[in-house]
């Protein structure tokens, strides 16, 4: 590793920016960044949601030209830019939302983003090269590539999109950007992946890796640039990083670990909300007053599933109850969870429309206070609510979703992991929303991918290939042991009857 | 067994057991269609109608809908029976020219985001007005070669059949398994990552809009073929049509879900529809809402069967 640090310190720059500004309208995303990303290093860009992260990635894969400052790539000053021309010097991004086609195959998608391959018989070579790319950084990953991307699990479709951006069909890719690339993989799989940008990476090869997951940028990354506000506050080698040191670098409070929750009494012994076991196998579902039961396990084994079918057993099929009973957080935004035309107030009181209205019209008053009363409470950072949804960064965008499931007066709250990339800042303020609100006697039922999240629970439930194998309380609740039972199988009711 | 399908074959299984039903129904009501003659009746008009479903299903692959199919192919028939026999070389301009109309439309409707439904509801005005001015009356005659080529008789199959089946093919393989049908498919199912992969979303909307116009044309020369002469308001119905045809063989409104095949399929058993009803002697009066009903229950099976598939999917 070292070697190849040395040898390449006098190399020519993969890409090279210089003193870049980009403001939309009022809003100043970046202040003049210098970023330069050599051969053979891997660095890793931290910072909070709004810092200007994807607004740098967006310049330097050429979808966004700079308004000052240069950019450079290869040391080409004068070169072309923009995204053909960025694609031409190899580099390749792999985007925070999905980018993929879902109506094309593997195959096609895979021709889509390689424009070089051309003329006949691209499509074997497509499925030669996709699939080899597949096996070498997720072996045993099952994935068939004549399948449609729509007909995917959400980790399958990332595992293709990372494949794509590293296959190589008629021009390598000489550097790759991964923004957020773990958010929808599990542990395992984002270990594959991990290891792959290391070997990659020890090739020559360059890697941006952006992630809120701080111990996997600290395990991989060769340095670790972290913004703010716009601006690059650090640029250092990892090793001289740890991370508290790293937190701290972004400008937030070191997260303590949280278990000052005080253990309460259940007052009621009547479950608020049950559910048999799974498809007969493994544990039923029980929920109490003011609680705050974690679902965990690996990705997508069924904990998604469940909290629908907790949706649909609390909320009218046809009819919508005058008073709700449930209110749903969707983890997947753009799937289910904003309205992208509305504006945020609109995005906000959506779900609180009865309670807004009077003789079935809104109460117009009524609408803009709840708004500025949640703006306040969960701080949307936002100058006006009748802006558009998507004028907010991701985390604003699912403080919103938070607040419009928090407004509806339901005793219950199903969280379908939607902290999925959110920066630790957003993410403190909302644990802290739950915590006081699940104090005042709601119910929260939270699917997470994400093992702090999961610790701050009071009872945890694990899914294993579709049914709840273990039940975890207080203080059982740690990695190991909710690792342990993520791997055993669910017991067949018939086999213990 | 099922469970191997893909979701292609399942989204074609439905068109191809509807057409199948239709065509027992026609046999057995009327065992004398199951001959060379019978089976060139019955599906004669099918040629043109396929064709402008093609055009139709080109422009919905990049989310587009397209409302002045009708028009356009009624304006293609005017120019087909009148410049074309006379003038070749003006006609064949003409008809190029309006090609290169629709590319630009497709153009203008991507750079300005315009929605395609009001644009092409707007030119749907002017097509009609323009095989107005070329043709007042009905009349004209139609070029001598698409005569023939209509009334062949090729050995053993009918003529429609062997059109419908070349249309599918050749289609096919434009629309699945060319680079720029993936283009197009693309391009509908998500814009913003076939941009970053640093293609022309201009081109590829241009391309596809005029590809579409181009099936038009040959819809409207098929047509003339047949009809001999031509009218302003010839083939007026060949825009719900068309539409009615891409959705019937399996394809969606948006998100790039289309099949030629099923197109054609579609295209054909629309046409079918008709001469059943004729056969059953249902009234003209009760025909239009006979075949809305033959339209809904095949796609009710085909909501049925997507669902029966998501169950088994999430098993």
């Amino acid at each position: 590793m070292n070697q190849a640090m040395n040898s390449h310190s006098q190399s020519v720059p993969v890409v090279e920016a210089r003193d870049v500004k980009v403001s939309f309208g009022a809003v100043r995303a970046l202040a003049g960044v210098d970023l330069v990303i050599r051969p053979g290093e891997c660095v890793g860009l931290v910072g909070h949601n709004g810092a200007g992260k994807s607004t740098i990635v967006n310049v330097i894969n050429g979808g966004l030209s700079p308004h000052e400052g240069t950019i450079a790539y290869k040391g080409e000053e004068r070169g072309r830019t923009g995204i053909a021309a960025a694609r031409g010097h190899g580099i390749r991004c792999v985007f925070q939302e999905l980018s993929l086609c879902p109506n094309l195959t593997v195959i096609e998608n895979t021709r889509i983003m390689h424009r070089a391959l051309t003329g006949w018989g691209w499509r074997g070579r497509a499925a030669a090269a996709i699939r080899s790319k597949l096996d070498e950084i997720f072996p045993g990953h099952r994935i068939d590539c004549s399948r449609a991307v729509g007909d995917l699990s959400i980790a399958e479709r990332q595992m293709v999109e990372i494949a794509t951006a590293f296959a190589d069909v008629g021009q390598a890719p000489k550097l790759v950007i991964l923004d957020e690339p773990t958010s929808s993989l599990d542990a395992s799989l984002a270990e594959q992946l991990l290891a792959h940008v290391r070997t990659y990476v020890a090739g020559g090869g360059s890697v941006i890796f952006i992630s809120h997951i701080l111990g996997e940028v600290l395990s991989t990354a060769t340095r670790i640039v972290v913004m703010k506000d716009g601006r690059v506050v650090a640029d250092r080698p990892t090793a001289e990083f740890t991370q508290a040191g790293l937190v701290q670098a972004m400008g937030s409070v070191v997260a303590e670990k949280k278990d000052a929750r005080v253990a309460r009494a259940l007052t009621t012994s009547e479950p608020i909300l049950s559910l048999p076991p799974r498809h007969g196998r493994g544990l039923p579902f029980k929920a109490f007053r003011g609680e705050l039961v974690g679902l965990a396990g690996l990705s997508g084994h069924g904990q998604t599933d469940m909290l629908v079918d907790l949706y649909h057993s609390r909320s009218g099929n046809w009819l919508r109850r005058g008073n709700p009973q449930v209110a749903f957080v969707a983890g997947d935004r753009g799937y289910n969870g904003t309205f992208p035309l509305w504006s945020i107030l609109n995005n906000l009181s959506v779900a609180s429309l009865t309670d807004l209205s009077r003789a079935s019209l809104i109460d117009e008053r009524h609408e803009v206070e709840l708004g500025e009363e949640w703006k306040r409470r969960i701080a949307i950072r936002t100058p006006d609510m009748e802006n558009g949804i998507l004028s907010l960064s991701g985390g604003n965008q699912q403080k919103v979703l938070f607040a419009r499931a928090l407004a509806v007066r339901a005793p219950i709250v199903l969280m379908d992991d939607p902290m999925r990339g959110v920066d630790i800042g957003t993410k403190q303020e909302v644990y802290d929303i739950v915590r006081s609100e699940a104090e005042n006697g709601r119910t929260f039922i939270w699917y997470s991918t994400e093992m702090d999240e999961i610790c701050i629970c009071d009872r945890v439930y694990v899914f294993n290939s579709g049914a709840i194998v273990a039940e975890l309380t207080r203080n059982d609740i740690n990695e190991e042991n909710i690792l342990a039972a993520s791997f055993t199988e669910a017991v067949t009711r018939e086999a213990v009857a | 067994m099922k469970l191997n399908l893909s979701t292609d074959s399942v989204r074609l299984l439905i068109p191809a057991l509807s057409l199948t039903v239709l065509l027992c129904a026609v046999f057995y009501l009327q065992p004398r269609a199951m001959s060379y003659t019978g089976l060139n009746l019955l599906f004669n008009l099918a040629v043109p109608i396929t064709l402008a479903t093609i055009a139709q299903m080109l422009i919905m692959t990049v989310n587009d809908l397209d409302l002045s199919m009708g028009t356009f192919v009624s304006f293609v028939a005017c120019v087909a029976a009148t410049f074309l026999p006379t003038d070749p070389l003006i006609g064949a301009a003409i008809l190029l020219a309006a090609i290169a109309a629709y590319a630009v439309l497709g153009i203008v409707i991507h750079v300005r985001e315009l929605p395609s439904i009001v644009v092409t509801l707007g030119m749907s005005f002017v097509w009609g007005g323009l095989a107005v001015l070329i043709l007042p009356a009905p009349g004209g005659q139609a070029p001598v070669w698409a005569r023939l080529l209509m009334t062949s008789k090729p050995p053993l199959v009918p003529m429609a059949i062997v059109a419908s089946i070349v249309i599918a093919v050749v289609t096919h393989f434009i629309v699945m398994r060319s680079s720029f049908g993936v283009l197009i498919r693309g391009v509908g199912g998500n814009t913003r990552s076939v941009e970053r992969a640093g293609w022309s979303i201009i081109a590829a909307r241009g391309g596809a809009y005029a590809l579409a116009a181009f099936f038009a044309v040959l819809a409207g020369i098929a047509l003339v073929g047949l009809t001999t002469s031509a009218d302003a308001n010839i083939a007026l119905r060949y825009t719900l049509l068309s539409i009615a045809g891409v959705i019937l063989g399996g394809g969606e409104f948006v998100g790039g879900r289309v099949s030629p095949v099923g197109a054609v399929i579609g295209a054909l058993t629309l046409t079918l529809a008709g001469s059943f009803l004729s056969f059953l002697r249902i009234s003209p009066d009760w025909q239009i809402g006979a075949q809305g009903a033959i339209l809904i229950i095949v796609l009710a099976l085909r909501l049925l069967l997507n669902r029966l598939e998501k169950r088994e999917k999430g098993r």
